[in-house]
């Protein structure tokens, strides 16, 4: 599987209706025209009382073809846009210009009175084997267009033009960067509890286009995302020798990394996509290792007693926050990446596991489990401010979006009777401030969700 | 305490009793000279799975997030070790498991310190490690499926397996 690029990105210049002479614009797509233009940069962390009335007619098109290529782009949108939390699609019973119209010339005022902020229309236009979309972004009361570009793709992929489309919308009216363009990889479940088949599957963040990696002769755990997403490093049992393994996106290969004794685990890319780490069961006790990709040379981080797993990497590289017993239950440590100067940060109620560095750095998620609750939270790195985000029976492993404001991970229910019976183990997302918790549909029950960087930005 | 323990291991012997009934394909008649213990030996196979389970005890259990052989449990590796010293060719695996109340990753990490601490029993007491291997499940493969004291104390477990 190769990830689409885009063929052309086209900015869309000037007033309503008005394409200026298009100009092919690199990477960075459209020119930016700050979102502050119309005075509007949300503080993300107070917006969900207040989200953004965002009006999304569908992407008006020539044919019927182009018609439903252009509802269904707008609905992705509008899908991604709500389950953010930020924003809120306007009712489309109450518009009152046409879509069609809207694609032309936007009446403004018929947007203000159905209380569209943000206004996003375009034309979807099938071109054989390949679409163009484009797109821009109004912000109401000031009329004046925020964002205007076109797209040329394959066909196939109007998925993630939606996705792109949305997170420019995220952007431009957030100002910072969105989530939307991203993957998720993770561990499919089924069968009963004792006998659990357990695949690695890959889908689009919204849950669209899932599909399996493994095929389930081997059990499969841990997956996790290259910083480039087109590898992953995970945990396999084939040969019933459960040792970290990699898996290559494009090609389908797989190979073991390293050459540890004994069972090697909870595997994490550093930053720069160089290294591996992990924990290793060498020696009795589990230690953390660094393998160097290129020259799979493997070096040990940690020693002496206790349980030392899940390890993760700062975003600068220059960190490892970890997960040990040393000190007589399971609390989270930090240390240089080169292994020395280790230092305990969890000091709440509780066994604390799992932790994983925010993007962003300022953050790190941990599961924590007390008085016979699970929960996930959220601390800095110095350990000050933990935050309870959501709690249960049962959840765990969460796993960041790549803008650091939404976090990904794993909810168990508790068993009713000796057979099992209501065990269900299902993904959810949940924002950092601790709102807009919502489970993510799989086909099957799943763990241990890991998400990927954003794809084509 | 020591009464839910028993009431775990009151259960895992009726698991076993079923699983032999599945698997009870070998007879060997009256041979059996295990002597090892006398109520099933003339329906399992001498040195099997079943004959471990039936007439010595498989697995051994841990306290909460515990991977030392308590007291209490060791007897049991003592009569495997003197199993295994009767059937010198026998290899085995010991499955180490924890309970569902702990995170994926600790808990493989657990279940392989288990294995390992029932293997050090066995090696102590002159099995030779070659004939041993060790891994781990973690909270993955429980045997008891309900989600209660009772069946997290069934769950962790290292569980000696004929390869």
């Amino acid at each position: 599987m190769t990830i689409p690029l885009f063929s052309r990105r086209v900015a869309l210049l000037g007033g309503a209706g008005l394409l200026a002479a298009p100009a092919i614009v690199r990477a960075q797509g459209a020119p930016a025209a700050p979102a502050g233009a119309a005075g509007q940069v949300i503080d993300i962390n107070r917006a969900r009382t207040d989200p953004i009335p965002i009006a999304l007619p569908d992407f008006a098109g020539s044919s019927p073809a182009a018609q439903q290529l252009g509802q269904n782009i707008t609905r992705v949108i509008s899908n991604n846009l709500k389950n953010s939390g930020l924003f809120r699609p306007v009712d489309r019973a109450a518009f009152i210009q046409s879509p069609e119209a809207a694609a032309a010339t936007p009446r403004f005022q018929d947007w203000r009175v159905v209380g569209a902020q943000a206004l996003v229309t375009g034309r979807a236009e099938p071109q054989g084997d390949r679409s163009r979309i484009e797109f821009r972004l109004w912000e109401v009361n000031s009329e004046q267009q925020l964002q205007g570009t076109a797209y040329t793709a394959n066909a196939a992929n109007w998925r993630q033009i939606a996705h792109v489309i949305s997170d420019v919308i995220y952007e431009r009216m957030l100002g910072e960067k969105g989530y939307f363009d991203t993957r998720i990889v993770y561990v499919a479940e089924s069968g009963p509890r004792d006998r659990r088949n357990r695949r690695l599957a890959i889908m689009d963040q919204d849950g669209e286009n899932n599909r399996f990696l493994t095929d389930g002769n081997f059990q499969a755990l841990s997956p996790r995302f290259h910083p480039n997403a087109r590898q992953i490093a995970f945990m396999s049992y084939a040969n019933n020798n459960p040792r970290v393994f990699l898996f290559n996106l494009d090609s389908g290969r797989q190979e073991v990394l390293g050459n540890f004794q004994g069972m090697t685990l909870s595997p994490r890319f550093s930053p720069d996509g160089r290294n591996v780490v992990l924990s290793s069961t060498r020696g009795g006790d589990a230690n953390i290792f660094v393998v160097d990709l290129a020259s799979r040379r493997e070096r040990q981080l940690t020693s002496g007693g206790g349980l030392d797993v899940s390890p993760c990497y700062s975003p600068d590289g220059t960190q490892i926050v970890f997960n040990s017993d040393r000190g007589g239950d399971q609390q989270l440590y930090i240390m240089d990446a080169n292994g020395g100067g280790a230092r305990r940060i969890s000091f709440g109620n509780g066994r604390y596991a799992t932790p994983v560095w925010s993007p962003r750095g300022d953050l790190i998620a941990f599961t924590r489990m007390g008085g016979g609750r699970f929960a996930i939270g959220v601390m800095r790195p110095d350990g000050s401010g933990e935050r309870i985000l959501s709690e249960g029976w049962s959840m765990e492993s969460p796993s960041f979006a790549p803008n650091g404001r939404v976090l990904t991970f794993y909810r168990e229910s508790q068993a009713r009777d000796s057979r099992g019976g209501g065990y269900s183990s299902r993904l959810s997302m949940i924002d950092i401030a601790g709102f807009n918790e919502r489970q993510v549909i799989t086909p099957t029950d799943a763990s241990e969700p890991n998400w990927s960087p954003l794809l084509s930005s | 305490m020591n009464t839910k323990l028993l009431g775990a291991l009151a259960a895992a012997a009726l698991l076993s009793a079923c699983a032999s009934e599945d698997n009870s394909a070998a007879t060997t008649g009256a041979g059996a000279g295990s002597g090892a213990s006398s109520n099933m030996a003339g329906s399992v196979r001498p040195g099997s799975q079943e004959d471990l389970v039936a007439n010595v005890g498989d697995r051994v259990f841990f306290a909460l997030d515990r991977s030392t052989v308590a007291a209490d449990q060791r007897p049991v590796l003592d009569r495997q070790a003197a199993w295994l010293a009767q059937y010198p060719q026998v290899q085995v695996t010991l499955e180490g498991h924890a309970d569902e109340r702990g995170t994926r990753e600790y808990n493989l990490a657990l279940g392989q310190r288990r294995a390992n601490s029932a293997r050090d029993v066995l090696v102590a007491q002159g099995v030779s490690g070659s004939r041993l291997s060790t891994i781990s499940y973690g909270k993955d493969r429980p045997a008891a499926l309900g989600s209660n004291e009772e069946a997290w104390a069934q769950n962790r477990r290292a569980v000696t397996v004929v390869r």
